[in-house]
């Protein structure tokens, strides 16, 4: 596993029917481009998220492909409307084939 | 020969004119840090300076963009590394198996710390910045190895501290027993260095709001350290700071934690006084 890797979500706890929220996300991430060498002239390899998926009650709202210009910790910030109360799901998907999760409940009143 | 000579004037006239519209003091902004922590980013300079009437924060001489960083936590990236400060604030090592937290509880606990430092320790007879402080813990009380004075693992930490501190006016003592370290950061503040021969004042004091090439001169102020930079993505210290700035006058710099960068951080931090803390802050 990539090291260092931490998810973060920010998310309003409440919202109205149909009101468009604003979600926030970063994940801690080095983001290696493939494209740099080390001291001694080997090519490092690519490292990078290759794909960000945010689902809401099992409808997808976003998938984003990433490609290795995209910079260290990536950083997507994006409004969604929101029907009913629910969970925001969110994935990242790592080139090594790790998947990290985190999930955000919000109430619709 | 003509036409040499008039597109030189055309050129002078171009670059007359940009400078016109570049030169700006601070701008009028104010910061409020997650709508919660209000930050004075402006203050009646200290009775010491005697060529600046009002300090103004970095920030105030950085784009909108840049300045929106700051505005949430969630946005600021330096919050990245205070992060990792809370996990190595409770990590226990060394031989005295104790953590930062054994002795100090919460991070929050350490509010206003951030704030004093440099400062004069009189057990040891010195004056000492935060790091030199947090070197002596872990060697003494915890029994560990002392961290690289620019390390991440106390970067991090001292951006915790200083992230705790948010809107404590800074309050460096300069009297007293400190006072022959800080007259000695002084005259550093006023030395000429390099081939450029040029004092941190030339730019910071005599020139601050005019343009150096692409970049907004500020007062250099630190009260917004450690800075997340956005030209090296990544949280950097004070002495990196001073290092770099002397390195560009093209002189040989002092090095990080030597007694000469120690006293000009406590008169560079005094210059600052009654500015609120603002680290971990962003700029360019």
């Amino acid at each position: 596993m990539a090291s260092g890797v931490k998810p973060r979500v920010k998310v309003p706890k409440s919202a109205s029917a149909g009101e468009a929220i604003i979600i926030k996300t970063l994940i801690s991430h080095n983001m290696e481009s493939g494209q740099r060498k080390d001291s001694d002239g080997n090519v490092i390899p690519r490292s990078i998220i290759n794909r960000f998926v945010v689902d809401f009650n099992g409808q997808n709202v976003i998938d984003v492909a990433l490609e290795a210009a995209i910079s260290t910790n990536p950083y997507f910030e994006f409004e969604a409307t929101v029907p009913e109360s629910g969970e925001f799901t969110f994935t990242w998907y790592d080139d090594d084939g790790d998947v990290y999760t985190d999930t955000k409940a919000i109430e619709v009143g | 020969m003509r036409v040499n000579n008039r597109s030189l004037l055309s050129a002078l006239a171009f670059s007359v004119g940009m400078a016109g519209v570049a030169i700006a003091d601070a701008d009028d902004d104010q910061l409020t840090i997650n709508d919660e922590i209000a930050i004075a980013t402006e203050a009646a300079a200290p009775t010491h300076m005697e060529n600046v009437k009002t300090i103004y924060s970095g920030w105030r001489y950085r784009s909108d963009e840049t300045q929106a960083f700051q505005l949430d936590d969630f946005d600021n990236p330096a919050m990245l590394g205070v992060e990792e400060g809370i996990d190595t604030w409770s990590t226990v090592e060394g031989s005295a198996g104790e953590s930062c937290a054994s002795c100090h509880e919460d991070p929050e606990a350490m509010r206003g710390v951030k704030a004093v430092y440099p400062k004069w320790n009189e057990e040891a007879g010195e004056v000492r910045t935060i790091e030199m402080q947090i070197n002596d813990c872990r060697e003494n009380r915890m029994g560990a190895e002392a961290w690289k004075y620019t390390g991440d693992e106390m970067t991090n930490v001292v951006a915790l501290l200083a992230s705790v501190s948010r809107g404590v006016p800074v309050d460096v003592t300069i009297d007293g027993p400190a006072q022959s370290v800080w007259e000695q950061g002084k005259e550093i503040y006023y030395t000429r260095y390099g081939l450029l021969e040029l004092s941190c004042a030339n730019c910071h004091e005599d020139n601050y709001g005019n343009m150096i090439r692409a970049d907004h001169l500020s007062q250099g102020q630190i009260n917004g350290f450690p800075t997340y930079r956005l030209k090296n993505t990544k949280l950097n210290t004070v002495h990196d700071r001073f290092r770099g700035c002397i390195r560009d006058t093209m002189a040989e710099t002092f090095s990080v934690a030597s007694p000469e960068f120690v006293a000009l951080e406590l008169y560079v931090a005094s210059r600052g006084n009654g500015l609120s803390v603002e680290g971990p802050s962003v700029r360019n």
